[in-house]
């Protein structure tokens, strides 16, 4: 005979250990870079441009130069990736020019990055000579990010009820106004989610940056848009891999600050989307 | 005064045909009620009349619908214009997620450019106290429309309505979602507002289209099988199918 309630416990202890198995590796990570990385961490660290061939010192140059491409990748994409998305999800129809778009997209996300940053090479560097500059390395980032954008903006949106739109628009406001007083106004939080989500992600890549603007020393900070920078996951990837004799203290330090940036970034998307939650009630 | 008529009046979904040949004709400061059963076409004759059904995407119109002399259908009519003479309530209560005064100046700010404080607080007053929600909710009017109670939602729906000054207000099944008591209080409201308006209500309730009603039209399987004065329709029909329905021997 079986017995259900063994069978239950033990798909029950499966599930347990299948779930404690994801968070452990997770928070192994965090708990060593944090033990190692900070005694790191102080003021000079963190103010400072790399010293004694980046063995001392600090990173503030890639600090800004992170700040700055992911600055540069969201003004190049939050436009354009929400203009798509309004047009996808209001004004397109069924059809198969729709479907190709969204096929499009849905791939898009599914390049790898390394691919990424080599059309940026082709396409920003080479092609319209802008050299290997934060403009190039903002354009490509943003690129990379598009489909997040997109995708989540078009969910935010469509999850407006139609009724509004209906509501509105038959009290003989247009299409357009609809969209920008109320479609708009209710899909925010979720368009600020999915922004935020795609600003991490651009923050966090080497790949993209590798070849488009990625400075390997540049100890001061940039001028204009068409000078190279420093990044924190290339230095992070130059001071472990391509310089000898770098003190762990110090590559675990510049890990701790880019894991911190990322997970502020996906925590502030995270109350984002809590306080909405709790806010809406349709 | 005929606000509203329609002449041969067709309407197909893709292939299937929702209205055929429906003439018909609404009076201003009168209130006609539609009735007929469940897919008759009741609503989509009422969306005719502000032209919502444009919205929906394989729908084609023959035949014409006069409004103040105009024929809507014309494809060079202004649905902007249109709209907001021709308005509309709907079956479910459906307030913006916006305060009570901004729900109804919703349209007003729109509309209207540079629009003062003091016309839109004049507005807000005048449309609730229309619609008999003034006193109650006077003090309230930065609360969310959502904590209403839903006939209060309802009448403030109303209210926002006819805070764009239409003339003609199209209800479809506005009562509902209501119990008896704010139904019959959204009734005396609605013979109150046919001072000013022209109002066509689409009802499945019998005993309503009676009691709120000068005007009925009994519509069959996309057909407009009677129109008349409700008082004749109700007491001495003339087809017998308005007849079997009314007594509630149909179907
Ligand atoms: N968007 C649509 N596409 C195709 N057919 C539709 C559409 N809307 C309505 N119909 C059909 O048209 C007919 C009339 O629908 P309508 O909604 O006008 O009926 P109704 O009288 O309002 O019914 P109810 O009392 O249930 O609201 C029905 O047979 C319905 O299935
Ligand atoms: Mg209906």
């Amino acid at each position: 005979m079986r017995n259900p309630y063994r069978t239950q416990k033990i798909a029950f202890s499966l599930l347990f250990l299948a779930t404690l198995l994801i968070v452990v590796p997770v928070g192994l990570i965090v708990i060593v870079i944090i033990f190692k990385g900070f005694p790191a961490i102080n003021w000079q660290f963190l103010s400072d441009i790399p010293r004694q061939g980046m063995r001392s010192g600090g990173i503030f140059p890639a600090i800004i130069g992170t700040l700055y491409l992911v600055a540069g990748a969201i003004i190049f994409a939050l436009p354009i990736g929400l203009l798509a998305a309004i047009y996808l999800s209001e004004y397109s129809k069924e059809n198969v020019l729709n479907r190709i778009i969204r096929l499009a997209i849905i791939n898009l996300s599914g390049v790898p990055s390394v691919v990424y940053g080599l059309f940026g090479l082709a396409l920003f560097v080479v092609f319209f000579k802008f050299g290997a500059s934060i403009l190039a390395g903002s354009l490509t980032l943003g690129i990379m990010i598009l489909p997040v954008i997109i995708t989540t903006s078009r969910e935010a949106l469509e999850s407006v009820p139609d009724s509004f739109r209906e509501v509105s628009l038959s009290l003989g406001v247009s299409k357009w106004q609809t969209i920008r007083h109320i479609v708009l106004p209710n899909a925010i939080p979720g368009i600020l989610t999915g922004t935020i989500l795609g600003l991490g992600r651009a923050a966090g890549e080497t790949a993209p940056i590798l070849f488009t603007v990625a400075a390997f020393y540049l100890p001061r900070l940039p001028k204009s848009i068409f000078d190279q920078a420093m990044a924190l996951p290339y230095h992070l990837y130059v001071i472990s891999t391509q310089v000898p004799n770098v003190d762990e203290k110090i590559r675990y330090g510049t890990a701790l600050v880019l894991l911190a940036l990322v997970l502020f970034m996906n925590l502030v998307a995270i109350i984002i989307r809590y306080q909405f939650r709790r806010r809406k009630k349709w | 005064m005929k606000k509203i008529e329609t002449k041969n009046l067709k309407l197909w979904y893709g292939k299937f045909q929702a209205l055929k040949s429906v003439n018909s004709a609404f009076t201003a400061n009168r209130i006609t009620a539609i009735i007929g059963p469940s897919g008759c076409g009741k609503s989509t004759l009422l969306r005719v009349f502000n032209r919502m059904n444009d919205l929906i995407e394989g729908i084609r119109t023959e035949g014409e619908v006069v409004i103040d002399n105009e024929n809507i259908l014309d494809s060079k009519t202004d649905l902007v214009v249109l709209r907001k003479k021709v308005g509309m309530v709907f079956q479910r209560p459906n307030p913006f997620p916006l305060s009570i005064y901004e729900n109804i100046v919703f349209g007003e700010k729109i509309h209207v450019d540079h629009v003062s404080k003091e016309s839109l607080d004049e507005i807000v007053e005048r449309s609730l106290k229309d619609v008999l929600l003034w006193d109650e909710l006077k003090d309230r009017l930065k609360e969310p429309a959502l904590r209403l109670s839903l006939e209060q939602k309802q009448r403030l729906c109303i209210a926002r309505l006819i805070a764009v000054k239409p003339d003609v207000l199209l209800m479809d099944e506005p009562c509902s979602t209501l119990d008896p008591q704010s139904t019959s209080r959204v009734e005396e409201l609605m013979r109150e507002l046919k001072n000013k308006y022209t109002i066509i209500i689409v009802t499945h309730n019998m005993q309503q289209a009676a009691r709120v009603s000068d005007d009925t039209g009994f519509m069959l399987l996309g057909e407009l099988i009677e129109f008349g004065q409700t008082h004749n329709i109700f007491t001495a029909p003339k087809d017998k199918r308005t007849e079997d329905y009314i007594t509630g021997r149909y179907g």
